[in-house]
């Protein structure tokens, strides 16, 4: 009894495909068959291509140009730059490399937050409401879910009312003595806060901290965590997406054999052992496509930014997402902007591979797992 | 293998055409498009309204046109003006008249997307200077500006009768300023409220004597000496706590501030005057003229423009629509109804005349800084804004020298 439930079968030994070489008089009807299967899959094929593949297509030419929005982009008048749009925001010290680099610091923060939380709070509803004994279990899930329903416009709106400076959230916190900071519109970073809380630095640190830079910002900026407005947007989206997580793990619990539980419970295990090395390495799977999803999700917010302040305040709120569309509707610079969105889809593929490195199947070829494993099989 | 290639191939080939197919509506000649000469025209009429009183004045002054012309006219009504002007251009379906933005000018003239008519309209020279040149791309005037407005302060009465203060006491320096801002200071209600935004601390900068560029708009000069004078009395009020944003008391703009009572002093343009008689009609206030800095008095000016679109087919019609919008008639109804001042000249006295209670604003035209219309500027500005929410603890100068090297670089690759 260990991770070895984990292990899926092997899968069943393919059985050869007709038509392939080697196997004369079937290659027609094989051909037959790859027609109908491309007739049968075109009305997809053709609704991904025209709008989604194409339009990437488009735009990654598009982040070639210098390309105000109010040409033909695709004719040979355009203004082809190569690649100094990315040039610009990656290499150049200037106003477009230094918002790029706090979009990236804001939303880095952001997602280094936001997915841990939203998952940790999505798995511990959903062993909640799949426990059997748990009475109005229905009302619960249906209330854990609403949040996820509602939309997201007007639950900003709701926020942006509760976190005022003298919102409902402040009152609260002034029945129990303390005095709560206008959130959105306190662009100090939550590390510094605390530290000068503590006594450690005064505001903002200044010397070697302020003065060495990286893309244009200075590390006092990179290091300085999300901003008070951030940590509320932050609030926001792990209380909105972890419902729609929770059902995604509730399924997948309800997926788990009964009886492997209560066979671990005969082999004596106490419920956090069963959490432990039965629920979780079972899940492994449904972690992974959470976590990817809230990645993905994390990486490309908008809407909460556009209602809750548009990069409001000092910048601190600003997500690559945002920069890209105000660099393309605000500025007329919508090469800058396609490159922007461009080095987002690069990131979040980046972070997908290492996810996915981290999540990967550990079973016998970690020798460590391995070690484990036997080292329990010889003290069973 | 070679069927699937063919497949795949064929499948591209159909995705280009349909692309080509429908990127055909990129396509510009060279001249603009063809013009519709036929009597009886239907024209499309895009506007950012501020509100049911703007509309209204709008459509009846359209109202009035179409009959006059026998053509036919349609007001639209934008959510967010930017985002589907951006989008019209790019779609080459614009609306034949819109207003522009003066942030968003200079980009719309440099994609070449304005019609300049300009030299078409035989009294341009009535509307006020500093607007027309706010409109004027490389040497021609593009739009007409619609209307005008300057920064006042405005000033409780209550707050100020209260205080003990009289109209004796309207502050007409910084000192007085500073003094009066402290002394309205108490409980919930500060001295002095405005935005975090260049296009009102900009003022300071103008008293003081600088400008965050030359008069050409193709020179920098917003690390002078003069500018960090400006934000720097600015800095010293914010520190004192007599002088906050709008959003730090909560609220969305200074004129909402002064309405809760919030603020005893704040600094707005024209639009208060509607604005307040719609959302706090029992809140008595007063339009004086900004205080004097160190290089005198100083204001800024804004307007939007009327934008013809250069790939309407309509252009001859929708030029004489404008006309008649911008007509001294009609300027003077709709800022009746919309408070804003009218952008010619020569109706200015007979606006003054009606509005007594706008005087300050009309006088603020004579030393009235225009907008600034440099092509990339919005990003560099909206910076200047972000760090300008941090002046109370920031240093004016560094901000100052930021503003002048990102302006620098977009003025680089604006020419």
């Amino acid at each position: 009894m260990s991770t070895s439930v984990t292990e899926r079968p092997a899968p069943p030994p393919l059985p050869r495909r007709p038509g392939r070489p080697g196997r004369p008089g079937s290659r027609t009807t094989r051909g037959r068959e790859g027609l109908w299967g491309w007739l049968f899959v075109s009305p997809m094929v053709l609704g991904l291509g025209l709008f989604m593949a194409l339009p990437i297509l488009m735009a990654a030419w598009v982040s070639l140009l210098n390309w105000d929005g109010q040409s033909n982009p695709f004719t040979p008048d355009a203004d082809f730059v190569g690649l100094q749009n990315y040039q610009s925001l990656l290499a150049e010290d200037g106003l477009a490399r230094s918002l790029l680099a706090t979009s990236l610091r804001n939303n880095l923060y952001y997602v280094l937050l936001t997915v841990p939380l939203q998952t940790g709070l999505a798995l511990t509803l959903a062993i909640i409401v799949n426990q059997r004994m748990l009475r109005g279990r229905s009302m619960l899930r249906t209330t854990f879910y609403f949040p996820s329903v509602t939309s997201s416009i007007a639950v900003c709106t709701v926020f942006l009312f509760l976190f005022q400076g003298s919102g409902a959230v402040n009152q609260l916190l002034s029945w129990v003595g303390v005095k709560g900071p206008n959130w959105f519109q306190d662009s100090r970073g939550v590390l510094w806060v605390l530290l000068d809380a503590l006594g450690i630095v005064d505001g903002k640190p200044g010397g070697v901290l302020a003065e060495h830079t990286m893309m244009g910002l200075p590390f006092s900026e990179w290091l300085a965590g999300p901003s008070v407005a951030m940590c509320t947007l932050i609030v926001l989206a792990v209380w909105t997406t972890s419902g729609t997580f929770m059902l995604i793990f509730l399924a997948a619990l309800q997926d788990i054999p009964r009886e492997l539980e209560e066979a671990a419970a005969l082999d004596g295990a106490g419920r956090r052992h069963i959490l432990r090395h039965v629920l979780l390495p079972a899940l492994r799977p449904v972690m992974f496509l959470v976590t990817t999803l809230g990645l993905i999700g994390t990486w490309q917010v908008f809407d909460q930014v556009y209602v809750l302040g548009q990069g409001e305040p000092a910048n601190t709120t600003l997500t690559p997402a945002f920069l890209s569309y105000s660099y393309g509707f605000d500025n007329a610079e919508f090469g800058q902007g396609a490159a922007i969105s461009f080095i987002l889809l690069g990131i979040v593929l980046l972070m997908t591979g290492v996810q996915r490195w981290f999540l990967r199947e550990r079973g016998a070829r970690n020798p460590l797992a391995k070690l484990r494993k036997g080292a329990r099989g010889a003290q069973d | 293998m070679f069927r699937r290639s063919t497949v795949a191939v064929t499948a591209c080939a159909v995705l280009v055409t349909t692309a080509t197919a429908c990127s055909s509506g990129f396509d510009k000649s060279k001249n603009g498009p063809e013009q519709d000469s036929a009597k009886k025209q239907s024209l499309r009429v895009l506007i950012a309204t501020s509100g049911d009183a703007e509309t209204k004045a709008v459509k009846k002054a359209t109202a009035a046109w179409e009959k006059k012309s026998g053509h036919k006219v349609t007001v639209q009504l934008a959510k967010d003006m930017d985002q589907q002007l951006a989008q019209a251009f790019a779609g080459n379906r614009p609306p034949d008249a819109f207003y522009v933005n003066s942030d968003q000018f200079a980009n719309y003239a440099k994609g070449g997307s304005l019609y300049a008519y300009g030299d078409k309209v035989p009294d341009a020279d009535d509307f006020a200077p500093q607007l027309r040149k706010a409109f004027t791309y490389k040497g021609k005037l593009v739009c007409l500006p619609k209307d005008s407005s300057t920064l006042g302060l405005a000033v409780d009465t209550d707050k100020w009768k209260k205080a003990g203060l009289t109209e004796k006491d309207y502050p007409t320096t910084w000192e007085e300023l500073e003094k009066t801002a402290d002394k309205l200071t108490s409980g919930k209600t500060t001295g002095l409220v405005t935005t975090n935004e260049y296009q009102r601390l900009g003022a300071f900068m103008k008293q003081s004597g600088g400008w965050i560029t030359d008069r050409n708009e193709t020179k920098m000069t917003a690390d002078s000496k003069e500018n960090a004078e400006g934000l720097g009395f600015a800095k010293k009020m914010l520190k004192s706590g007599s002088m906050k944003f709008a959003k730090q008391v909560d609220t969305g703009w200074a004129g909402e501030a002064l309405g809760k009572g919030k603020a005893a002093m704040i600094i707005e343009g024209n639009w208060l005057q509607g604005a307040m008689k719609l959302d706090f009609p029992d809140v008595d206030y007063k339009i004086v003229p900004l205080p004097a800095g160190p290089a005198g008095k100083g204001t800024l000016a804004f307007s939007n423009c009327w934008g013809v679109a250069k790939e309407s087919t309509h252009q001859k019609a929708a030029v004489d629509l404008v006309r008649h919008l911008t007509s001294a008639k009609e300027q003077l109804a709709s800022s009746d109804a919309v408070g804003v001042m009218p952008s010619r000249e020569s109706v200015m006295d007979d606006f003054a005349k009606e509005h007594p209670e706008s005087k300050a604003w009309v006088e603020g035209n004579e030393y009235a800084q225009g907008p600034v219309t440099v092509p990339g500027f919005t990003k560099v500005l909206d910076q200047f804004n972000a760090d300008l929410q941090g002046l109370s603890t920031g240093d004016p100068a560094k901000i100052l020298s930021t503003l002048q090297r990102n302006g620098e670089q977009a003025i680089k690759k604006g020419n």
